[in-house]
């Protein structure tokens, strides 16, 4: 299936914190749907497949309001922020098989003036596979919020491997760096030197407020179609090389995993490089799912760019910086951009392939690799080219 | 749900099928985790069967209640209004002698006191009359 589907369009809104958005979660979703489709050059009757984020959009409520009035795909992965990477691939296969010509993957919310994730994801066992567990076996005890899950993790790896604060500052860092080239980024003109983020207070020991994501309000969607339609279109076409996804085990339970590190992105890394024809060294660019500086160290090492244990000493000295040897998260990510649900790694990947990423552009962009990650460590990866 | 005549304020576990069990054992000062009759792996959370060989038989085996933390982290902002009087408080993962981790808490030690490997042995704490919840203290290697 290797480069036989592209991305043709990409939209987004603002992305904002004060005073919000002032539109519906399902406003915001429309609007970088809209501005996708248009992208592309497409009109909304011929999208004819959906495949909202979970959670926070339904495919027939979409299709109705953008006029999408030959819908036949509409499927949503449940991997929380893995999804839109993950269904990336699934558009992929859709497209091929001919299930749909036209797929929209769309995601948006009002995550700064809406409820906040870290508040409602104790109280709603939907959201989350592991909802239950988490209610009776978690919640009890104090842990309530995803940096908490995480911050387990993360401790158990410095105290493996000796990764340091400064090391997870060393990322932080570098997306507050990058969101100073992207002018819609949320921390755009508010830069942040590795001495303000060690003064950052706790959170969550190992994790302070700048190891965070950002809370924001915003949306994004892509549209995926055939390499062969693509050429009717205005845009020159992102080519998807390949894509997995996998799952920890278990997928539900934290705390019980024979191998902690090993997460959903482990098992989808080596698939997605032997879909592809490539390795890691052939990566010019990574967008890594950052809802934690943690996990992007970890799924630098999953994804196989370092062996595990020696992402600490990896993402130090710039080597993840614009300019360095694998720029991560060129946009800023989830940490200095904005948290649209993960989509926004994708449409910067686009952006750099395209060639279109203007002060922060990286020099002859021919491949980047796109990660999610979701839930209690679910993955998915794509590799995308020019 | 919470006992309304009681003054825990704190989230509780929904007392239902296996759950119940399990924590009804904690009430009676019993820490048990389920262990498959046939291959004799040890499992937690409560599954239906045994993921390690397929069996559906199984009981309810006693911890001895010993093991060591594996990992923590400390909350020093609540993210959930019931914790806010707790922090600074540290979830902790146990890693009990049969092999299974709970996320617990290791209630006679202070979060910057606790080390990797550090033995430990469950207590109980009383939240409300249904349902008490395993909890850990300290003891000498
Ligand atoms: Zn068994």
């Amino acid at each position: 299936m290797r480069d036989q589907a592209c991305i043709v369009g990409i939209g987004e809104t603002e992305y904002c914190r004060k005073p919000g958005s002032g539109m519906s979660t399902l406003a915001l979703q429309l609007k970088a749907a809209a501005g996708a489709i248009e992208e592309a050059g497409l009109s909304a009757a011929s999208i004819d497949g959906i495949m909202p984020f979970p959670n926070v959009g339904k495919a027939e409520e979409l299709a109705a309001n953008l006029g999408c009035e030959n819908l036949r795909y509409a499927a949503t992965i449940h991997m929380g922020g893995a999804a839109p990477v993950a269904s990336l691939q699934a558009a992929a296969a859709a497209v091929v098989a001919g299930m749909a010509n036209y797929v929209l993957i769309p995601g948006g919310w009002n995550g700064y003036s809406g409820p906040r994730v870290r508040q409602t994801v104790s109280s709603d066992t939907a959201s989350i596979p592991g909802g239950t567990i988490a209610r009776d076996y978690y919640l009890p005890f104090g842990m309530t919020a995803p940096p908490q899950w995480y911050s387990l993790m993360a401790r158990r790896h410095m105290h493996e491997f000796g990764t340091r604060s400064e090391q997870l500052g060393a990322i932080a860092v570098a997306m507050r760096k990058h969101a100073q080239q992207n002018p819609r980024a949320v921390m755009h003109g508010r830069p942040m030197t590795l001495d303000d983020y060690m003064a950052s207070p706790m959170l969550a020991d190992p994790y302070r407020f700048f190891d965070c994501c950002l809370e924001t309000d915003g949306g994004s969607a892509v549209v995926v179609t055939t390499a062969e339609r693509a050429r009717d279109l205005p845009h020159s076409p992102v080519y998807i090389m390949g894509g997995a996804c996998g799952q920890p085990y278990p997928a539900d339970e934290i705390t019980n995993r024979r191998d902690i590190f090993r997460t959903g992105l482990t098992i989808a890394a080596p698939e997605a490089f032997a879909k592809a024809g490539v390795t890691p060294t052939d990566i010019d660019f990574a967008q890594i799912y950052d809802c934690f500086t943690f996990e992007v160290l970890q799924q630098l090492e999953e994804v196989g760019f370092c062996k595990r244990g020696e992402g600490g000493p990896f993402v130090e000295g710039g080597r993840i910086e614009l300019g360095g040897e694998l720029p991560v998260n060129t946009h800023g990510g989830l940490l200095s951009e904005a948290h649209s649900l993960g989509i926004g790694h994708i449409t910067e990947a686009v952006r750099q392939l395209r060639g279109e990423a203007e002060g922060r552009q990286v020099a002859n962009a021919e491949i980047g690799l796109v990660t999610g990650w979701g839930d209690f460590g679910d993955g998915s990866v794509a590799i995308l080219r020019r | 749900m919470s006992d309304p005549s009681s003054d825990y304020a704190k989230p509780l576990p929904e007392l239902d099928g296996h759950t119940e069990d399990f924590y009804t054992f904690c009430g009676l000062g019993e820490l048990r985790f389920q262990r498959c009759d046939d291959c004799g792996a040890w499992r937690h959370v409560p599954r239906e069967l045994c993921p390690e060989c397929g069996s559906w038989s199984w009981q309810w085996a006693r911890s001895s209640g010993r093991g060591s933390v594996f990992t923590w982290t400390v909350v020093t902002r609540a993210l959930h209004p019931a914790f806010a009087e707790s922090v600074p408080y540290a979830p902790t993962v146990i890693e009990l002698e049969e092999g299974v981790r709970l996320l617990s808490e290791v209630v006679d030690c202070t979060p910057d006191a606790l080390e990797i490997g550090m033995p430990v042995e469950v207590v109980f704490e009383r939240a409300t009359p249904e349902v008490a919840l395993p909890k850990f203290r300290r003891v000498s290697a």
